[in-house]
């Protein structure tokens, strides 16, 4: 029989293709079951501990944001408060006519205004003239004073007309700006026809309609004449509060300085309402629980590297008989290493797939109690599963390296 | 390197022997160093059935691990089918090894958690054979050996006849230049042995290059040629 020195056939495919060996990979990872799911334990855990960490802390920093916009870090409020005396009476102290006035001297104050319930001793609120008593209606709406300078300090926005200013309030005239609550009960949704209402027997002309305040709502529900006129008219003496809106950033100075300007004397008997300083609630939640979640979970990941590293050399010593057999049917040590890295990439994959999705999961789950909108990159779900595969690339690396030097006549002799 | 830059002993014309050693020899380091084989000349013609006899130790799986590139001598040239393989870099070897020789084990060496076939495959997986011309083959290859009832049981459920005939049939599937046998019948009962035997004589009657290492006479019988490992050395055996 004659033989051709160099047989060639025809060979189409690649030696050992990529789907080969992934097949040949999952083939040897899938071989025990329960091995598999402790193997993937470790990175599991690890990836959901860095997932929700980071999921939670997205969601929280996210909720902080919607509640703490801009109006609020700018609002400081300044009330008169009270404090026990030595002699056991009662301190109480008035906030000046003038507060607003003192405060808007300080550098970083952008607004300042006074606020002040008004006893109209329990007349009524009417928006028909006296004309036709019978069809009018009596309203019990609140009335308010305040100095021009409330509505900016409140950032207040227009409906219809325009807010008094100071010429009204050194004069003490009778206008009112109507809260856009008061005005719809009242029927007035317009201005320009110079609309009055009667709070009592005293008739009121109507310069303008609130449509919005940031802050103090209950304007919006209320009659609000100049603090002149409710000093004149009802007599009242003292602002309730001074509402101020500082520049970014100032709230937190407005807030030490403005008690001291509004009562030099006595700044202690001040309440002062300040905003957080900015960033303090996003870094109380990153600060504590983030970095002993981001540790753990850190932690859990080298030992899920280390575990997988592990399982992954038992099973290089276990299949020696395996290894020798593929290196006899013509795999190459890279071949051989190959597949167990592969192997080990794929059990950290599934572990980081796993781990994302139960990270995802607490996310979800701890929004729900809390009542907060989930937040979470969507990016995160698909880095997770890559950093457990970096994880086993690395973990595999050494066993692999054990796998390819393995001997076939070693790994083939008859035990 | 590519196959045509690989250095050609012969020309295509002539019989090219399968197997020609010249003077190789394999010691083992140690301590202690031991020689197991041992300045052996051997030449196989294509078409040969050879059987390696000798006692326990004597370096019988030893010779045939160097016949099938498993191992390296550490004295002596070979050339394999034509090509000088004492030269070959490991990848060029690897790649050899599974396209010219086939390999059966005493411990048949089948991969559990796969599937009778699949283990038969595996013999192509690292040439360049599509899957499904793998799977083909593999599976006209349990038919020739009489297996083809049994491609997708698991190799576990088999009896030990059975488990040799699908490891000959991943030793055939990649059609080897030379089939190398360890003990073959090793681990079978006397009525299993006489069914693998026969395939061997089929093969080889249909013209493939066979050596067989066993201890068994009723084995060595059965080969057209049988040649002695003595302390490494080796001698031809006249009958
Ligand atoms: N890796 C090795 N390192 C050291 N010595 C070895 C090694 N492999 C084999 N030997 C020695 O080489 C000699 C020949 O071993 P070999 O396995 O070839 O014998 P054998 O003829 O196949 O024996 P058996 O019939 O028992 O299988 C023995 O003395 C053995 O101890
Ligand atoms: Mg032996």
């Amino acid at each position: 029989m004659k033989r051709p020195v160099i047989r060639r056939r025809d060979r189409p495919a690649r030696r050992l293709s990529i789907r080969d060996l992934l097949g040949e990979a999952l083939a040897g990872v899938t071989a025990r079951p329960s091995r598999l799911a402790l193997t993937t334990l470790g990175t599991v855990v690890g990836i959901a501990a860095l997932v929700s960490t980071i999921g939670l802390g997205q969601t929280a920093s996210g909720q902080i944001s919607e509640r703490f916009d801009a109006a609020s870090a700018t609002r400081v409020v300044v009330e008169p408060g009270e404090r026990d005396g030595p002699d056991g009476a009662v301190q109480a102290v008035q906030l000046p006519g003038d507060a607003a006035e003192r405060v808007n001297r300080l550098a970083g104050t952008a607004a300042a205004g006074t606020f002040a319930r008004v006893d109209v001793g329990g007349d009524r609120v009417r928006g028909v003239p006296v004309s036709d008593p019978s069809g009018s209606i009596e309203h019990d709406i609140p009335t308010v004073a305040a100095s021009a300078g409330l509505f900016d300090a409140v950032n207040a926005m227009i409906a219809d007309g325009r807010v008094f200013d100071d010429g009204h309030d050194e004069r003490g005239d009778a206008v009112v700006v109507l809260g856009k609550y008061a005005a719809e009960r009242l029927g007035i949704s317009r201005v320009d026809t110079q609309p009055s209402i009667f709070i009592g027997e005293r008739s009121f002309t109507v310069v303008g309609i609130l449509d919005s305040v940031s802050a103090r709502a209950e304007l919006l529900d209320a009659a609000i004449m100049p603090m002149g006129t409710a000093a004149a008219v009802y007599g009242t003496g003292a602002p309730n509060a001074v509402e101020i809106r500082t520049e970014m950033g100032a709230a937190q100075l407005i807030g030490e300085q403005a008690p001291l300007a509004v009562l030099p004397n006595n700044p202690d008997l001040l309440s002062v309402d300040v905003p957080p300083p900015p960033g303090s609630l996003r870094e109380d939640v990153s600060t504590d629980i983030n970095a002993v979640f981001l540790a753990l979970g850190g932690l859990a990941l080298l030992v899920g590297g280390l575990g997988i590293a592990t399982v992954t050399l038992l099973s290089v010593l276990e299949r020696t008989s395996e290894i020798g057999l593929r290196r006899a049917v013509g795999a190459t040590r890279t071949h051989v290493a190959g597949q167990f890295v592969v192997e080990s990439v794929i059990i950290g994959f599934l572990g980081g797939l796993i781990g994302a999705a139960a990270g995802v999961l607490a996310t979800v789950g701890v929004s729900a109690v809390r009542d907060w909108t989930p937040l979470l990159d969507y990016r995160l779900a698909i880095v997770a599963p890559l950093l457990g595969a970096m994880i086993g690339l690395v973990a595999g690396t050494y066993p692999a390296w054990r796998a390819a030097r393995v001997e076939p006549i070693t790994a083939l002799r008859t035990s | 390197m590519t196959t045509a830059e690989l250095q050609v002993v012969h020309d295509a014309d002539t019989e090219v022997p399968v197997v020609e050693m010249k003077g190789i020899g394999r010691t083992f380091p140690g301590p202690p160093e031991v020689r197991a084989v041992e300045n052996v000349d051997l030449t196989i013609s294509p078409g040969e059935y050879l059987s390696i006899v000798g006692t326990s130790g004597s370096g019988k799986s030893t010779l045939l691990h160097l016949l099938g590139l498993l191992d390296r001598p550490t004295a002596g040239t070979y050339v394999l089918d034509g090509v000088d393989v004492s030269t070959l870099s490991e990848r060029r070897r690897s790649r050899l090894r599974g396209e010219r020789i086939g390999f059966v084990f005493q411990a048949f060496h089948l991969l559990a958690h796969r599937n009778v076939v699949e283990n038969v495959a595996l013999s192509m997986l690292y040439q360049r054979v599509s899957r499904r011309e793998r799977f083909e083959r593999s599976r006209a290859t349990l038919d020739r050996v009489g297996l083809g009832h049994r491609v997708d049981a698991d190799p576990a459920t088999l009896s030990g006849g059975e488990r040799q005939r699908a490891a000959i049939a991943r030793a055939l599937v990649a059609e080897p230049s030379l089939l190398l046998a360890d003990e073959p019948t090793g681990n079978l009962d006397s009525s299993n042995a006489e069914a693998v035997l026969d395939i061997f004589g089929k093969l080889h009657a249909e013209g493939l290059t066979l050596a067989v290492v066993t201890h068994d006479d009723d084995v060595s019988k059965r080969a057209q040629r049988r040649v002695r490992i003595t302390d490494g050395t080796l001698s031809e055996e006249k009958r």
